[in-house]
C-alpha cells in the first residue's frame, strides 16, 4: 500500500496511542497496536480494515480534537480503508470507482434497472410486463429463464473473481513480513466468529459509541440483521435453485414454501437493518465519521434497501399485473448490486474477515 | 440559564470529584449548578487525563485481584507521604473506597481489567474502561438524567464568604458576568499547577520550564479567593507532583503519554553532563513520581536518558522517537551536550558495571560498583549501537496547597471553626490526606469519596 497523507496522520495517531494505551479494552486495533512499535502502511492498512469503526476510542481520548494532538482513529481508519479499498480492486484501473462512489453506485443501479426493464420489454411481448401473470413459470414469463440465470451467473461469477483477486492484492500487501505462521484451523474459526458475532462491535458487552457518547449496541444489531437478512435471501435464491434443478419445483412457490419463508424473512431483515443503518448513519455525532466517504455508505445501504424492498413488493403483488415491472426493478436492482459488488462499501466485509483473520493468527505467535 | 434562581447547591468545577457531589447531592433531592470553567470538550479537569482509582477491597472482585486491606492501604500512604496525612481522614477515605467503584458503575462508569503499560496496578487500581474522559463522559451523561443544570465556559472569580458562610458566587458565564446564588457550595476546582505566575512565587525562573502535564484550567482562582476569604489552608503552597516529562512534550495538557518510563534502563545526566541519582534505586511505578521533582532541580530543569538498542523494547514507546545515533559522541551533539563529557560517564559508568542477570520488572542484580552515585538495579552497559536520547523535563501533574476540610467535607476556617455551608472535594482538598508523595489512583479515590460526601451533607443542609 502506497503512503498518503492518510497513513502519515494514522502514523502520527498510533505513536501517540501506542505510548497511552486507555483504549486497549475496546476493541482488537489497540492490543494488535501494541505488537508493533512501527508502522508500515501494511500495518497501518491492517489496522485500519481490523476497525469496525465503534468510535469508542475516539469519544474516550484525552488527545481528541479540540486538543491539538487532534487524535480521530475512527475517521483516519476510514480513509485509510476506503484508499486500500481502491488500491488492491481488480483490475487495478477500477479502483478509481472508489473516488465518487456515491455517485458510481447510483448510476449503475438506475442504469441496471433500466436495461432490464429495456430488455424485458425488447425480447418478450410487452403487454406481458402489465398483464398478471399466474401459475407455474409465471416471472419466467416475464424475464426468460436463460436471461436471469445467465446475468446472474456472469455478473456474480465477475463479482466473485474480482473480490478474490482483491483478496488475494490485499492479504499480500498487509503481509507483515517473514515469520508468519501458517494458517491454522484455531485462527480461521476465530475469526469466523468474530465476523459472525461482530464481537468487536460489542465493547466487550456494554455495547459502541452509536450515536454519541453513551453505549449502545443499536449499530451491531442493525448490522446483524442487514447481514442475516441478506443471508437470508441468498438461502432464497439457493434453495429455489435446488427445487427448480433437482426437484423439479418451478417457481413462484408458496408463501410457506423455504424459498419464500427466507426471501421474506430476509426481505424484511434486510430493509430493518438497512433502514436503521441509514438513520444511525444520519443522526450519529459527526466528529469520528469521515464524510467524504459516507455518499458510498448511503448509496450501497440504499441500493440493499431498494432491493429488499422490492423483493417484498414482489411477493404481495406477485399475482397481479404490477408483476411484471416490479419483477424487472427487483432484479435490476439484483444486478446493479452484483455489478457494484467489489467496487463499493460491500468489499469491507472481505477485507474487515481477512483482517480478523490475520489479527487472529497474529495472537496465537 | 436563570440566574435569578436560588440553587441549592452550587459546585465549582466540572471534574470527577465535582460530579460525584453534584450527583449525590441531586439523588437526595437537591437542585444542582455545576460551573465548569472549561468549554465541553475540555471539561473535567485533569480527570479526562486519569485512568484508574485505588480500592480497598476484601476478596477479589471483577476487576481487582486478590485483595487490598485497610491496614496495607494505610502503609502504602503512610510511605509515600511520609507522615504528612491526616489519619483520621485517611483512613475515613480508605474505607470508603471500597464502594466508589460501585458508586461510579451505577454512574454508567465501565471497568476493565488492568491490560499492558499500567505499571502493574490491577491488584490495587480498578481501571476505567477507555479512561479518565469515558469516565466523565458517563458522569456527566448522569448529571443531566438527574436534571443537574451544567453550565460549561463558566469561572467562578469570587465567592462571597461572610463569618464563614458563602453568599454567592460571581462568575463568568460564556464571557458574561453573572452571580450564581445557592444555598451551599461545594468547592471542586483543583489546584493551581497551571498557574504559571503562581509557581513563579516559589520557584522563580524554573517554572517556565515546567510542562503542565492536565488541563490548563487548574489556575487556582477559586483556591486563592477562599483563602483569601478566611478559609484555613493545608499543605505546602512549594510542593506539586511531578514526573519525568519528554521535554519535547506541549507545555499544557500533554496528558499521560508524554510521561517517559525509560529511566530505570537508561544513565540519567543533566545539561552540565553529570549523573544525580540512583536511576535503578527501585522499580519505576515506586520511583516514577520522583523523577520530576529531581530534574527540576537541574539546571534549565533539564535532564537526558542515555541508552542503548538493548533497552529499547524494556520500555513503553515515547510518542516523539528519541535521538538516534551511532556513536556516544554523536548522540551527545544531538542532544547538545559536550561530547567528550558524555563518552567519559558512559565510559566510567561502563566500566563499573558488574556482571548480573537482568530482569526487567524485578530488582535484579544488574548494578554498578564503586560509582559516587551508583545504579543499584537494571545497569546493563550502555555499548550496543544505535545509542538512544530522551531529552526529560518537569511535568507537573498536580499542587498539593489545599483548603483544610474535616471528615464531612466541610470547609474549615482560619479561626478552627466549619464553614456553615461550604464543602470541599476532589485536588482542592487532597493536601489534607495526600501532604507529599502519590499513591497511583489516589486522588480519584479521594474525589469520589468526598465528592460523595460534600454532595450528601450539602443537600442535608438545604433540606434543613
Amino acid at each position: 500500500m502506497s503512503e498518503t497523507e492518510a497513513t502519515v496522520e494514522a502514523r502520527r495517531q498510533m505513536e501517540i496511542c501506542n505510548a497511552c494505551r486507555y483504549c486497549e479494552g475496546y476493541c482488537a486495533v489497540f492490543p494488535a497496536m501494541t505488537l508493533r512499535r512501527e508502522f508500515t502502511t501494511g500495518d497501518l492498512t491492517h489496522l485500519a480494515n481490523l476497525c469496525h469503526s465503534c468510535k469508542g476510542c475516539y469519544h474516550s481520548c484525552q488527545y481528541a480534537p479540540p486538543h491539538p494532538f487532534g487524535v480521530n482513529v475512527p475517521q483516519t481508519f476510514a480513509t485509510i480503508r476506503a484508499e486500500s479499498y481502491a488500491e488492491y480492486a481488480w483490475p487495478a484501473p477500477m479502483g478509481r470507482l472508489f473516488e465518487r462512489n456515491g455517485t458510481v453506485v447510483t448510476l449503475v443501479a438506475f442504469l441496471a434497472v433500466t436495461l432490464v426493464l429495456l430488455l424485458t420489454m425488447a425480447l418478450q411481448d410487452p403487454a406481458i410486463l402489465y398483464t398478471a401473470q399466474t401459475g407455474v413459470g409465471a416471472f419466467f414469463r416475464v424475464i426468460p429463464y436463460w436471461l436471469m440465470v445467465g446475468l446472474a451467473s456472469l455478473s456474480f461469477g465477475y463479482a466473485l473473481l474480482a473480490m478474490g483477486m482483491g483478496a488475494l492484492r490485499y492479504w499480500r500487501g498487509t503481509a507483515p513480513g517473514a515469520g508468519q505462521k501458517p494458517i491454522t484451523v484455531a485462527p480461521v474459526a476465530q475469526a469466523a466468529f468474530d465476523i459472525l458475532t461482530l464481537r468487536n462491535l460489542g465493547g466487550g458487552g456494554h455495547g459502541c459509541n452509536d450515536l454519541d457518547d453513551s453505549f449502545a449496541q443499536k449499530r451491531r444489531w442493525l448490522h446483524h440483521a442487514m447481514f442475516y437478512g441478506f443471508m437470508l435471501c441468498f438461502a432464497a435464491t439457493t434453495t429455489g435453485a435446488i427445487y427448480h434443478h433437482f426437484l423439479g419445483w418451478k417457481s413462484p412457490h408458496a408463501f410457506l414454501s423455504l424459498p419464500v419463508q427466507f426471501g421474506t424473512w430476509g426481505g424484511v431483515l434486510l430493509c430493518i437493518g438497512t433502514a436503521g443503518l441509514l438513520w444511525v448513519k444520519t443522526v450519529t455525532d459527526p466528529g469520528p465519521v469521515a464524510k467524504r466517504l459516507l455518499g458510498g455508505e448511503y448509496a450501497m445501504l440504499g441500493l440493499l434497501f431498494l432491493v429488499g424492498i422490492t423483493g417484498l413488493l414482489l411477493l404481495v403483488i406477485r399475482h397481479t399485473g404490477a408483476m411484471g415491472v416490479t419483477l424487472a426493478i427487483h432484479l435490476g436492482l439484483v444486478l446493479a448490486l452484483f455489478l457494484v459488488m467489489p467496487y463499493s462499501k460491500m468489499v469491507h466485509g472481505l477485507y474487515r474477515g481477512l483482517a480478523l483473520l490475520r489479527n487472529a493468527q497474529e495472537k496465537r505467535r | 440559564m436563570d440566574f435569578t434562581r436560588t440553587y441549592d447547591v452550587l459546585v465549582v468545577g466540572g471534574g470527577n470529584a465535582a460530579l460525584s457531589a453534584a450527583i449525590t447531592a441531586a439523588q437526595a433531592g437537591a437542585s444542582v449548578v455545576v460551573a465548569e470553567h472549561a468549554p465541553k470538550a475540555m471539561r473535567a479537569g485533569n480527570s479526562r487525563h486519569t485512568r484508574n482509582l485505588r480500592a480497598l477491597h476484601p476478596r477479589p472482585t471483577e476487576v481487582l485481584t486478590e485483595s487490598y486491606l485497610e491496614e496495607e492501604y494505610w502503609d502504602d500512604l503512610l510511605r509515600v507521604t511520609g507522615g504528612r496525612t491526616d489519619e483520621a481522614l485517611a483512613r475515613m477515605t480508605i474505607r470508603a473506597s471500597e464502594h466508589a467503584p460501585g458508586f461510579l458503575r451505577d454512574c454508567g462508569v465501565v471497568f476493565q481489567p488492568s491490560l499492558s503499560g499500567t505499571l502493574s496496578l490491577s491488584r490495587t487500581n480498578a481501571f476505567f474502561l477507555g479512561g479518565g474522559k469515558a469516565l466523565v463522559n458517563a458522569l456527566y451523561r448522569t448529571a443531566e438524567k438527574l436534571g443537574i443544570t451544567i453550565l460549561y465556559d463558566t469561572e467562578v472569580q469570587h465567592i462571597t464568604i461572610e463569618d464563614g458562610f458563602a453568599r454567592e458566587a460571581i462568575v463568568s458565564w460564556r464571557g458574561f458576568p453573572e452571580r450564581i446564588r445557592f444555598k451551599a457550595v461545594i468547592a471542586s476546582a483543583g489546584g493551581f499547577q497551571a498557574n504559571r505566575e503562581w509557581l513563579r512565587e516559589h520557584w522563580g525562573d524554573a517554572a517556565d520550564n515546567f510542562q503542565i502535564r492536565g488541563t490548563p484550567y487548574a489556575q487556582g482562582r477559586v483556591l486563592k479567593d477562599m483563602l483569601a476569604s478566611g478559609v484555613q489552608e493545608v499543605g505546602d503552597v512549594t510542593q506539586f507532583h511531578a514526573v519525568a516529562n519528554d521535554a519535547r512534550a506541549p507545555m499544557e495538557d500533554g496528558g499521560l503519554a508524554m510521561r517517559l518510563d525509560c529511566v530505570p534502563f537508561s544513565i540519567v545526566v543533566n545539561k552540565d553532563v553529570e549523573r544525580f541519582y540512583d536511576e535503578g534505586e527501585d522499580v519505576w511505578p515506586k520511583r516514577y513520581a520522583i523523577w520530576g521533582r529531581l530534574i527540576a532541580q537541574q539546571r534549565d530543569q533539564r535532564a537526558f536518558a542515555i541508552t542503548d538498542s538493548q533497552a529499547l523494547h524494556n520500555y513503553l514507546p515515547s510518542v516523539f522517537p528519541p535521538m538516534k545515533a551511532d556513536s556516544i559522541g554523536e548522540l551527545a551533539g544531538l542532544l547538545g551536550l559536550d561530547a567528550g563529557k558524555l563518552e567519559c560517564v558512559v565510559a566510567e559508568y561502563n566500566a563499573t558495571v558488574q556482571p548480573g542477570s537482568f530482569h526487567p520488572t524485578k530488582l535484579d542484580d544488574c548494578r554498578t560498583e564503586g560509582l559516587a552515585i551508583p545504579k543499584s538495579h537494571w545497569a546493563r552497559r550502555i555499548e550496543k549501537p544505535p545509542f538512544y536520547g530522551h531529552p526529560l523535563a518537569p511535568g507537573i501533574t498536580f499542587t498539593f496547597l489545599g483548603v483544610k476540610v474535616n471528615e464531612r467535607a466541610r470547609v474549615m476556617m482560619a479561626d478552627g471553626k466549619p464553614s456553615a455551608n461550604i464543602f470541599a472535594s476532589g485536588e482542592i482538598m487532597a493536601g489534607n490526606i495526600l501532604g507529599q508523595g502519590y499513591l497511583a489512583g489516589f486522588g480519584m479515590t479521594i474525589g469520589t469519596v468526598f465528592g460523595r460526601i460534600a454532595g450528601e451533607e450539602a443537600s442535608r443542609l438545604v433540606r434543613n
